[in-house]
């Protein structure tokens, strides 16, 4: 497993906290996912009910690293101060930044995403960036001092899974040392394995467990898929080919007309 | 004086961000706070004067994907 910032994640699955049928569902996905890190946000906490005090809580008990977002943060500003915030509320300089452009496809703004993405850089931060798969703006990004890319493979929420096939693998062939991460998009545990045999490091996904019929029995497919398509990928695949290729030998074959 | 704390309009005569959240119930909640869109740490609430019309804003832990 390649190192984020420096720290060995166990296993490339990242997984959101929202949307879940109940806490109790939340926390029995994570246990059978075996995922190494936590996607959380912040909100606005009333001083009467404080609901937020609970979940962190529930969050820490979890025991596995923390990536809070900038979900829904719509300019650099937003994005930077909430990133800050983040910071003090988690204690920790990773940030899942996300600075969107676009509300039906929830794209990002990949201007905005590389000037946040160099201020927080310079301020300390180990910033996770949420983008698309093209090349240049990753570029960007690593140049800003992004030493991680997080690719979408599809819209948020929507499961369509890997949109575009071509983007992703040459992503990953022209930056061949940096860790990549699906975020978003994928619905099925075969789209997670498609991403690992593409010689991706991890997956980000929240909707697709969460708002399954039962989280935890798919949180532990998406576990074994990422398995699968991993140990494909080290296992050096075959090229495919136009043609067929007979797979029984052809010498010995009996003479029968 | 008027402020806004998370978006509600309230009154208080809270003359610190410090004061204002221990009176609005916070306490040693787990939190961040910005004033008028700027992040004010925790380490500075004690100090930060609130003013007239200020916007408040107090975050915590939340679901996110």
């Amino acid at each position: 497993m390649r190192d984020f910032y420096g720290t060995t994640l166990p296993t490339g699955f990242m997984l959101g906290t929202a949307q879940y049928p109940s806490p109790a569902i939340l926390a029995e996905a994570f246990r059978r996912s075996g995922a190494s890190v936590a996607t959380v946000s912040l909100r606005r906490e009333s001083g009467q009910d404080r609901a937020g005090q609970d979940f962190w809580t529930l969050i820490r008990d979890l025991g596995v690293h923390i990536l809070p977002n900038t979900a829904g943060c719509h300019s650099v500003k937003e994005a930077v101060t909430t990133a800050h915030m983040a910071r003090e509320v988690f204690d920790t300089p990773w940030i899942k930044l996300e600075v969107i452009g676009e509300e039906d496809t929830l794209q990002p703004d990949v201007f905005g995403l590389v000037e946040a993405a160099r201020i927080l850089t310079e301020d300390g931060f180990q910033v996770f960036p949420y983008t698309t798969e093209d090349l240049v703006v990753a570029d960007r990004l690593l140049n800003a001092g992004c030493e991680v890319l997080m690719p979408w493979g599809a819209p948020i929420g929507s499961g369509l899974g890997l949109n575009n096939i071509f983007g992703l693998r040459a992503l990953r062939a022209h930056f061949p040392d940096v860790p990549l991460v699906i975020d978003a998009g994928l619905g099925l545990p075969s789209q997670a394995t498609a991403a690992m045999e593409l010689g991706y490091d991890a997956i980000l996904l929240n909707t697709a467990v969460a708002k399954a019929g039962d989280p935890a029995a798919m949180a532990e497919a998406f576990a074994l898929a990422l398995k699968a398509g991993k140990l494909a990928q080290s296992a050096d695949p075959m090229e495919p080919r136009d043609m067929a290729a007979p797979s029984t030998p052809v010498i010995g074959k009996a003479f029968l007309e | 004086m008027k402020l806004q704390l998370n978006g509600t309009p309230v009154h208080s005569d809270a003359p610190t961000l410090a004061a204002l959240l221990t009176a609005q119930g916070y306490g040693d909640a787990k939190i961040a706070t910005a004033v008028n869109g700027t992040f004010v740490p925790a380490s500075l609430r004690a100090d930060h004067a609130l003013a007239d019309g200020d916007s408040v804003e107090v975050l915590a832990p939340m679901q996110g994907g």
